[in-house]
């Protein structure tokens, strides 16, 4: 994995986060956006990663910041785990052709093909300013999400 | 291990409920959730550490509700914050743990009866319950933890440092600390 690095132009995608309905990265412009690459549904590490984002959605907002993550499940999966775990954040499907965006952030793993545990921090003109690989059984926390955060600066902070 | 581990945001103050003296060789920080199963099962764990290790260790506990997936881990953790301001904190923090199932079957009702039978005044409870310095409480100690790289609960810290290798790293760690120092 060769995983895009802080600098990069955020490659554009557009993928489904229901059976019906699509999301593009560039309808995030103007806002920031952190991106989280996530092996699979179900998985209890995954689990614990995204329930702690969705208590910092709050927290997100201030720095202005669209969570999506991204796993290469498909949307029916994608929408039972939202609803048994109450995410109030897209779950994005990396699905069809299998994989694609992840390679193109080179967070693909191409052995077991499931997307890394990698995070990014994209700002309002679509340039990435930070990224994270985690290994694949660790729970990156979002420690790094914050700090990377707030050196883009606050809402109030931009708008001022 | 340690030196790569994300460090402790928030230094141990007098604003923590502590457990053991401050002249104790190793400080356990625990970052939990009242209503997970996982920090449960890691209750009797500390205490059993706390009796092997005695005043050697000293045992901090924090906030770290995660209010989507437990409803009731907040409703618990400021019970447990107003039971503290009426001098009942371990008592109360006790309790939940040793009856995790039942209320977090049976929700508010459940809680009630436990502030009974820890010997708290619900009227006094209640009263308590309103001060908004419960909520800034909570919400200092989990922002704390996610500045510090809490990842999930139950997190600890030794020494300021996160630990990843759970029960065992602890068990392993703490003596080796206590030999060293």
């Amino acid at each position: 994995m060769n995983i895009l690095p802080a600098g990069s132009a955020a490659p554009d995608f557009t993928l489904h986060s229901t059976p019906d309905q699509t999301v593009s990265l560039s309808e995030f412009r103007a806002r920031n956006v952190i991106l989280a690459f996530y092996p699979a549904d179900w998985s209890p590490v995954c689990g614990d990663q995204l329930s702690l984002y969705n208590e910092l959605l709050e927290e997100f907002g201030k720095y202005d910041a669209q969570l999506l993550a991204i796993s290469v499940d498909g949307a029916w999966s994608h929408a039972a785990l939202s609803r048994d775990r109450k995410y109030h954040f897209p779950l994005l499907s990396d699905f069809e052709p299998k994989g694609a965006v992840a390679r193109k952030y080179g967070v693909y793993d191409e052995k077991d093909g499931i997307a890394g545990r990698a995070l990014f921090v994209i700002d309002r003109e679509g340039v990435i300013r930070w990224s994270f690989l985690s290994p694949m059984g660790v729970n990156p926390g979002a420690d790094g999400i914050l700090k990377a955060l707030k050196s883009l600066g606050t809402a109030k902070e931009m708008a001022g | 291990m340690y030196g790569q581990s994300p460090e402790l945001a928030t230094p141990v103050s007098a604003e923590d409920h502590i457990q053991g003296p401050a002249s104790a060789v190793v400080t356990l920080v625990e970052y939990g959730d009242y209503q997970c199963p996982a920090c449960g099962m890691a209750y009797p764990e500390v205490k059993r550490l706390q009796r092997e290790f005695g005043t050697n260790l000293r045992f901090v506990f924090r906030n770290f509700p995660l209010t989507e997936v437990h409803p009731l881990a907040r409703p618990a953790a400021e019970v447990a914050e107003a039971a503290s301001l009426l001098h009942r904190f371990w008592p109360m923090h006790d309790w939940l743990y040793e009856h995790q199932e039942e209320w977090s079957a049976y929700g508010g009702e459940a809680l009630e009866a436990g502030l009974r039978q820890v010997g708290l005044d619900e009227a006094k409870v209640t009263q308590m319950l309103r001060r908004p310095g419960i909520d800034a409480r909570i919400q200092a100690d989990f922002m704390g933890g996610v500045r510090s790289g809490v990842n999930g609960t139950p997190c600890f810290f030794l020494d300021g440092y996160r630990v990843d290798g759970g029960m065992e790293e602890l068990e392993y760690a703490i003596p080796q600390r206590i030999e060293g120092r």
